[in-house]
């Protein structure tokens, strides 16, 4: 048999809702499996960990060409693509959003903040990019309590030791 | 399926020792599987947690979420990870003598 993984470290660089959970869920299924486990966030991905927009990620209905799969929720067929035209109507992006975390609660998904959290105390770390909260401006104040610090690319890189690195 | 001798008793077990028939387990049966999983001693906090996956279990045919686990038990996060080190839903399936949870949360 193949040596298992030990540790993974998730690299989480896009800030939509739909490119955001996919790390999370990683991550926290990582720890379920007693898997060590750190996520970083570095560009837009800061999003997810800032006060400010934790709880404001959005799926893109613009340029967005993959949402056909959305499109049985609205009892449409799977293979319909969703018109990007439509995707620019002020209210579609918070629309689908919303129909997406109603079916992500039915399956038991926490929302971003709960999630964090829950990661933060399974032992999950949870790191922001030095050089992205440089460009935008961002301190430690402006970021959720779970977070465990500001790394610069080789602090991640020391942090990474042994470990699988995945970007999301 | 193969049989185990757990805790003086034969009973069936898969291929990755979760028991198949969850209406033969019994306290002596747990202790017996939380020694296997590094556990010596089950407290009444381990017992929160797997009577509770217990009967979701019964109810629904399959273990809760961690999510569920932690909001409904009454054991926080933190306290399940340390209560079952190493991958808290698997061993306290195992334990609580039921199947192996498939949810991904």
């Amino acid at each position: 048999m193949s040596e298992s993984i030990k540790k993974v470290s998730i690299i989480c660089a896009h800030g939509g809702l739909d490119e955001v959970y996919p790390a999370l869920i990683l991550a926290n299924g990582a720890r379920m499996e007693g898997i060590e486990a750190s996520i970083f966030f570095t560009f837009f991905g800061l999003n997810a960990i800032m006060k400010k927009t934790i709880s404001k990620l959005k799926v893109a209905t613009v340029g967005n060409p993959s949402l056909n799969l959305a499109m049985p929720m609205l009892g449409l067929p799977v293979t319909m693509p969703f018109p990007t035209w439509l995707g620019g109507i002020p209210g579609v992006s918070g629309f689908a959003t919303g129909l997406m975390k109603k079916e992500m609660e039915k399956l038991d998904i926490p929302p971003v903040d709960e999630f964090l959290e829950m990661i933060h105390d399974a032992g999950g770390e949870i790191y922001a990019c030095k050089l992205a909260m440089d460009m935008f401006k961002l301190t430690r104040e402006d970021l959720i309590e779970p977070v465990d610090g500001i790394l610069t690319v080789g602090e991640f890189y020391e942090k990474s030791a042994g470990a699988t690195v995945l970007f999301t | 399926m193969p049989t185990k001798n757990i805790a003086g008793l034969d009973v069936e077990v898969d291929e990755e020792g979760y028991l198949v028939d969850h209406t033969v387990w019994n306290q002596d049966i747990a202790a017996a599987l939380a020694q296997e999983e590094g556990i010596d001693e089950l407290t009444d906090r381990h017992l929160m947690v797997i009577n509770f996956m217990r009967k979701e279990f019964e109810e629904k045919g399959t273990g809760p979420s961690i999510r569920r686990l932690t909001k409904e038990s009454g054991v926080p996060t933190k306290e399940l990870y340390q209560l079952f080190p190493g991958g808290p839903a698997k061993k306290a399936a195992r334990i609580a003598g039921i199947k192996k949870p498939h949810g991904c949360i």
